[in-house]
């Protein structure tokens, strides 16, 4: 019976003007490739209008090309800024060569740009894989999708074959804390929790205390969403951070921020103050689908070295992956293979 | 949250206010930087465009009126048409329809629409006088039943108990049933909570199609995040081609997202923003003023919304009874305490500053809980006083001193300097009483009045 919660229903394609894609009508179970292809279609449109129209204007002017590109990067929220840094190295790149096959060479410019900031992003994850257990701090503005991104994480590591143990973090908000509970009974993990209200720094000790008691593989720490402009909260924050590290050295091995695709530039305020209160270590990209969006994860890789680890590509628990700017790349610019 | 736009167009306008003339060149410039501010603000592309096109007409057609420089005189213009922009007037909830009047509340994934349910039950309840009935229709995210549930029980109004097995009901089904239950129960508004949803995402769009005309809501209103990016404006139209939104509340205004959102989601449905979300307290609702959030972009404050917060904590008789005293030079510290206490009540010290005309610019960086924790300081000490001593400070002699500086947990230090701080603010007081008097006076009063 669990399993229909988390299928809400089959998923018709979203129809869009654009030209229908083969893959995306590929009925279930998909393979990861499709699941990125269908989780970006917007974006992938998005990004090819400027070479369509190009080539049915039979390419008036560079320029015009150029200037319909900052607009769709505008539009992906990639930002003012790194749009047109890309723009500019583009357009340096296609000086003095000849028009010939021009749109292919933009394409494949565009392609190594974008993969360029992505890769600025990446950064080998420090501290090693085997510490036990690997404690996961998971932090975030309000409603970016914090709760669910670890439940998907979670169904991810236990797939693994990790033994993996929730720690309710959020005590704040109504019903956060039965939220996760839902989860932890969907998947059968173990939680730790408090009553609603509790200092939140308690149930994260006593999870962490609980971690190593049991000799679980994974800790995944949700906590409250909170506004990055609220220092209070960002101080309540520290002080979770200093008490699992006091409870276990070098932890937390990972604190993952949850970015909402669709948020614009302030993502990048809000990347730039979490990472004041202590270094973060990767970035999840929630709620990718659907829609043209997410470019914003561009601007955070490049301006902030901090890496997308992770990808929310769906509302199933599965349409979750593992961030790699080469199956991203692909995804935007490739056809399928068949 | 629109501070860093302000500042930008600040920045470009201040430019122009160098000139004697606005000619279409400097025009040009400005309207350049004004777009990419507006851009790196979230504004979308397309409502970006028209906005610089309406500026530029504007601008070029009107004459210099003689009493302001060609800087205010843009100042003027941009304010004026992100006002238009922004929808005018602030519009109320319309509530005028047969009860129970049915608010359907619909948005994306982590846009806040339950708490804001319970908002807007608060606000029902308060500001309006009407009994609300909450229904918890998002019978898909796991617990989002309960957290209404919850919300409701805080607020003390009545909710609809959506079965909460894992049955995952139909929504429609229970929210048809939850607004038979408020007519039963005789309350005259039913807000229904919903699922998030993507708006591309056809089939469970038609649901809400579905829901919507089985429901036949009043208001269908569209709750989006003021940190919403460009996408903003595909949101406003997937979610009103399908349903016909009547109104948008938007949520999370008090980050420092610079909030283009808010541009974007009006101009392309037309509907009005209703509410901003302003924390995460139940009582953070507040009618949306479209004029002051426009002046709020271009870095002029918004002293209405002080003053009409200041008024709605201070008591009127109050007010005569301490402008009494100050004539008389009576100010005890038992009346700043009072008076203290009612302007906290007006929000945190960041809340009243953001407000102020300037002041943003000025404090930008300044230690706003800093000075919230002198407050409690402060509070603290008054505390630790007699009755006696806050009547008649010049008893406080050293040992006295010394026993308020443990009792509030501070120092001598603190006590002396603060005393001092009083008596400014006395003497300050005194004269202003001299000079001003009368009604001027009271909204002075209003204001907090002891720097430091």
């Amino acid at each position: 019976m669990a399993l229909r919660f988390w299928q809400r229903k089959k998923k018709t394609q979203p129809d869009s003007a654009s030209p229908p894609v083969a893959d995306t009508r590929t009925p279930a179970p998909i393979t990861k490739d499709a699941r990125w292809r269908r989780g970006l279609t917007r974006l992938r449109d998005l990004l090819r209008r400027p070479f369509d129209a190009s080539s049915e204007q039979s390419r008036q002017s560079r320029e015009a090309f150029f200037s319909d590109l900052e607009e769709v990067l505008i539009q992906a929220d990639v930002g003012v800024e790194t749009s047109l840094q890309v723009i500019d190295r583009l357009r340096a790149g296609m000086s003095g060569k000849s028009s010939q096959d021009e749109a292919e060479a933009l394409r494949s410019d565009l392609k190594r740009e974008l993969r360029s900031l992505l890769e600025r992003g990446e950064q080998p994850v420090e501290g090693s894989d085997d510490a036990c257990p690997r404690v996961i701090l998971v932090v975030g503005v309000n409603g970016a999708g914090k709760t669910t991104s670890i439940a998907k994480l979670a169904a991810r590591l236990k797939k693994e074959g990790k033994t993996v143990l929730l720690v309710a973090g959020d005590t704040f908000r109504a019903a956060a804390i039965e939220q996760l509970s839902i989860w932890a009974e969907r998947l059968g993990l173990e939680i730790i929790k408090h009553r609603a209200g509790a200092p939140p720094s308690a149930v994260v000790f006593d999870g962490v205390r609980a971690a190593v008691a049991r000799g679980v593989d994974v800790v995944l720490i949700d906590t409250a969403g909170r506004l990055h402009t609220k220092t209070s909260l960002m101080e309540e924050l520290k002080k979770i951070h200093r008490v699992i590290g006091r409870e276990v050295a070098g932890a937390p091995h990972e604190v993952l921020l949850v970015l909402d695709a669709g948020t614009g530039q302030n993502a990048l305020s809000q990347a730039r103050t979490f990472q004041a209160a202590f270094p973060l270590t990767g970035v999840i990209l929630s709620k990718m689908d659907g829609s043209a969006k997410g470019g914003v994860a561009l601007a955070v890789g490049s301006q902030l070295g901090v890496p997308i680890q992770y990808i929310g590509l769906g509302e199933q628990l599965e349409d979750f992956e593992v961030f790699s700017p080469d199956d991203f790349i692909t995804a935007l610019f490739d056809q399928p293979t068949e | 949250m629109f501070e860093a736009l302000g500042e930008k167009l600040d920045g470009v306008l201040r430019r122009v206010r160098g000139h004697t003339r606005l000619t279409e060149k400097n025009i040009d410039e400005a309207l350049r930087e004004v777009r990419l501010a507006l851009l790196e603000a979230d504004v979308n592309f397309r409502v970006v465009k028209d906005f610089i096109e309406r500026i530029r007409t504007h601008a070029l057609g009107q004459d210099v009126l003689a009493s302001l420089s060609p800087g205010q005189q843009l100042i003027k213009i941009v304010n004026a048409e992100l006002v238009a922009l922004l929808g005018g007037e602030q519009t109320e909830l319309n509530l005028s329809a047969r009860p129970p009047v049915v608010i359907l509340l619909v948005g994306l994934n982590g846009s806040g629409k339950t708490t804001t349910a319970g908002k807007l039950a608060r606000y029902l309840t308060r500001e309006r006088k009407r009994t609300p009935y909450l229904i918890p229709a998002d019978t898909f995210r796991p617990a989002a039943i309960d957290q209404l549930t919850i919300l409701a029980q805080e607020l003390g109004v009545p909710v609809y108990p959506t079965p909460n097995d894992g049955s995952a009901p139909d929504p429609i089904v229970v929210a048809q049933a939850g607004i038979a239950e408020a007519q039963k129960r005789g309350c005259d508004v039913a807000v229904v909570d919903t699922a998030g949803r993507l708006q591309v995402d056809d089939e469970l769009m038609a649901d809400l199609e579905r829901m919507k005309t089985a429901l036949q809501p009043h208001q269908t209103l569209l709750v989006a995040d003021a940190m919403t990016g460009q996408e903003a404006v595909n949101v406003a139209q997937g979610f009103h081609q399908r349903l016909s939104i009547d109104g948008i509340i938007l949520t999370k205004i008090e980050g420092d997202a610079r909030g283009g959102a808010a541009l974007s989601l009006r101009s392309v449905t037309g509907a009005p923003i209703l509410f901003a979300g302003i924390g995460e307290k139940l009582d953070a609702l507040e009618p949306f003023h479209p004029d002051r959030i426009a002046s709020r972009i271009l870095g002029m404050g918004d002293v209405l919304s002080l003053v009409e917060k200041a008024e709605k904590v201070y008591d009127q008789q109050q007010a005569e009874v301490l402008e009494k005293k100050l004539r008389k030079n009576q100010f005890t510290l038992e009346d700043f305490q009072e008076q203290m206490r009612m302007v906290r009540q007006m929000g945190s010290i960041t809340d009243l500053v953001g407000l102020l005309p300037g002041a943003k610019k000025m404090l930008k960086g300044a230690d706003m809980e800093g000075a919230e924790k002198e407050f409690k300081h402060i509070e603290a000490i008054i505390s630790s006083m007699t009755k006696e001593e806050r009547r008649k400070p010049e008893l406080l002699n050293g040992s006295r001193r010394k026993r308020i500086a443990k009792g509030s947990g501070t120092s001598v230090v603190a006590v002396n300097r603060f005393l001092k701080q009083y008596l400014e603010a006395k003497k300050m007081m005194r004269r202003l009483s001299g000079a001003g008097g009368g009604k001027k006076m009271k909204k002075r009063l209003s204001l907090p009045a002891w720097g430091h």
